[in-house]
């Protein structure tokens, strides 16, 4: 064969039919070629697998992050989540944090304050300050912060349902302290969207809950230029069961109604957008979580410029906070959690995160150890100081495979778009349970593909010698149950009856009129009225809420 | 408690005490456990352990699975137990999941929990103990 023959022969055979060729000869391991959402993987991605180009950071669509300088600039926040026990403990728990140099905090709160219930409510037996800070009124609120400067921190609060109460107790608390309400920083997460979908903590049903929030935004949108009224949250969607496409759809949508929310009461789209921000999981499927974080930027630009007509480029921004799985850490081996933690938060990391969360090698079985805390934030600044990885932006731009997934998850995101948008937006398909039942069917079939054994959980259903069952786990006191609702009584007991009952009375009034209610929340704040007691004053009006089950 | 009508199909109600929403496993097993030809009742969330009581009563059931990851289960389990026993119901199986540390489980078989399955157990492996276990 001459040259040139040989040359025109390689160029009727493209060298991609030539690869194509040769993998096809060789035999596959016969395991799932798909993400955990379920999504086939291509054995290769080339150039033809990609439709366009990720453009910079900074600019938009947003692709390769938010800010022109990402990492570069700064790092990503470590904001480790915390509260236990009663309002004492967990202020203490602050105060060390400050010390050490955390510079923002993050209150969870217990189950009964998430609820609305009471501490010494007969539905909070057990659960008073276990998983998070028992508040129940204005006087916790005060104690949580004693000492703490709110002029000067910043403060994160893990609350949904209630959250314009603890908004009140919070911005009454600081008034106290001399801190007026224009002072404050930071984040309420206030998504009740969500919490139908997944978390499942609630109080009313979802119109008046939609309208209570939205008292709220409106309210702070006024007052508090620094705090962001919502955290819109994916986090416990994919904790329900998910996949990230839905984690990334459902998540989106109820970030466009909140906008259409307030656009409808008035406030216009730049007043309100750049102060929202997101809530996201990172779960264990590496690249798969990278493209949902990327294909979020792109969408939400997008949709806030073109559909929402934004004008402040920072309107357009999708800014988010990042929680590993907690759903992937396994009872089983558990010291194999801190492995899965990491690769987890360096998925949020190469994402593009504004802040990480990294979950402890203990919580599938308790609530975490303190030595247990520190190897997660250890496991950050791992990450942040040895890896290199922060050392450019966006370092996985450009990689066929991930801008390939980032266009899959982007239009995956649409197509549930439609399908929200046929059913009459995502309030109405809350209501007809549709990402409840999606969720639902995932999880199902993930926990198929786990049992089966088709999926591959390590320590759980193989690899599965060796357990070291001897992992010191945290036990709460059950004596703090007893403190908190002696406290709470007490207070009651202290408190001048006429003027909780004048409060409450207008309170009620404002719910069953259409007058904005923060204004009476804060009055009936400020007279030592009770968590429970606004719910149930408020129930009186609107209502409760009872879930009719999809599985 | 009267006499149970004998029927052919395993009754189990899938209960959610207290008040955490973590519903995904509860919701996984109660239908791995109609796929595999029972009847289920799903409470739904957030129950007081009398209305699970009830249900159970209401329901004839055969079984009842309480799912748990609140950590609460040291309270509300022995309140279910407790419940049922002054209702007079003595052959209703209990079975309880979820984030149960190792330490606490001896404490709640001597209570009269059959027995209890913590993250990793497989639905196949509820299934069949429940369809080996119930008194029918």
């Amino acid at each position: 064969m001459r040259p040139s023959d040989y040359l025109m022969s390689t160029q009727l055979q493209s060298p991609l039919d030539g690869w194509a060729e040769a993998y096809g000869a060789t035999p596959e391991r016969d395991t799932l070629f798909t993400t955990l959402s379920g999504e086939p993987i291509a054995p290769l991605y080339t150039e033809r697998d990609v439709s366009s180009e990720p453009g910079l950071p900074g600019e938009f669509p947003f692709t390769r992050g938010v800010y022109p300088s990402m990492y570069r600039g700064r790092l990503w926040t470590m904001r480790q989540f915390a509260g236990f026990g009663t309002a004492e403990e967990t202020n203490e728990r602050f105060r060390y944090l400050l010390d050490h140099g955390q510079t923002g905090l993050s209150t969870a709160f217990d189950m009964p304050s998430l609820m609305g219930h009471d501490s010494d409510s007969p539905r909070s037996l057990g659960e008073v300050g276990r998983e998070g800070v028992a508040v129940d009124t204005v006087d916790d609120m005060q104690t949580l912060f004693q000492g703490i400067d709110l002029g000067d921190v910043s403060v994160s609060m893990t609350i949904n349902a209630p959250a314009p109460i603890m908004m009140a107790y919070y911005v009454v608390a600081a008034e106290r302290a001399g801190v007026p309400p224009e002072r404050l920083a930071g984040t309420i997460q206030a998504d009740i969207l969500k919490e139908y979908i997944a978390q499942k903590e609630w109080c009313f049903p979802i119109d008046p809950a939609m309208r209570f929030l939205g008292d709220m935004i409106e309210w702070c949108s006024q007052e508090m230029p620094r705090w962001h009224p919502v955290s819109i949250s994916g986090y416990h969607i994919r904790e329900a069961g998910s996949t990230a496409a839905q984690e990334l759809a459902f998540t989106l949508k109820d970030g466009l109604t909140y906008v259409e929310q307030a656009i409808d009461r008035g406030i216009p789209v730049d007043a309100f957008a750049p102060r929202l921000s997101f809530f996201f999981n990172a779960q264990i499927d590496f690249f798969e979580e990278i493209a949902k974080y990327r294909a979020a930027r792109r969408i939400w630009a997008r949709e806030l410029r073109d559909t929402y007509g934004a004008k402040n480029p920072k309107s357009w921004l999708m800014r988010f906070h990042t929680q590993t799985a907690g759903v992937s850490l396994t009872a089983q081996q558990p010291l194999n959690n801190i492995v899965r933690t990491a690769i987890e938060a360096l998925a949020g990391v190469l994402g593009g995160t504004q802040s990480l969360h990294t979950n402890s090698y203990d919580e599938a079985l308790a609530l975490p150890t303190e030595d247990a805390v520190r190897i997660a934030l250890r496991t950050q600044q791992i990450i942040a100081h040895e890896t290199g990885v922060a050392n450019t932006i966006d370092p996985l731009g450009g990689s066929y495979f991930v801008e390939s997934l980032t266009d899959k998850m982007e239009e995956q995101a649409y197509a549930y778009f439609r399908k929200i948008d046929e059913l009459g937006g995502m309030v109405q398909a809350v209501k007809d349970n549709y990402p409840q039942r999606e969720i639902a069917d995932a999880s199902f079939m993930l926990q198929g593909e786990i049992d089966s054994g088709q999926r591959v959980v390590v320590g759980v259903n193989k690899y599965t010698e060796g357990d070291n069952a001897d992992t010191p786990l945290l036990r709460i006191d059950p004596a703090l149950e007893r403190k908190q609702i002696d406290r709470v009584q007490a207070i009651r007991a202290a408190r001048d009856s006429a003027d909780v009952e004048r409060t409450l009375a207008a309170l009620k009034e404002a719910a069953a009129a259409d007058t904005n209610l923060m204004p009476p929340l804060l009055d009936a704040a400020r007279v030592h009225v009770s968590e429970g007691e606004i719910i149930h004053a408020l129930q009186d009006v609107w209502g409760s809420y009872t879930e009719t089950p999809v599985y | 408690m009267a006499t149970r009508t004998r029927t052919a199909k395993i009754r189990v109600v899938v209960a959610k005490p207290g008040l955490d929403g973590h519903d995904r496993g509860a919701k996984i097993i109660a239908r791995a456990l109609r796929d595999a030809g029972m009847e289920v009742i799903y409470t739904g969330l957030h129950q007081t352990p009398e209305q699970i009581v009830e249900t159970v009563i209401q329901e004839d059931a055969h079984a009842v699975g309480l799912s748990i990851l609140s950590g609460a289960h040291m309270t509300l389990v022995p309140r279910v137990v407790a419940l049922l026993r002054e209702q007079d119901v003595h052959d209703v199986l209990v079975t309880v999941g979820g984030t149960i540390p190792a330490d606490d489980i001896p404490e709640l078989k001597a209570l009269g929990v059959s027995e209890v399955f913590t993250p990793g157990a497989t639905t196949q492996a509820i299934v069949d103990y429940i369809e080996g276990a119930v008194t029918r």
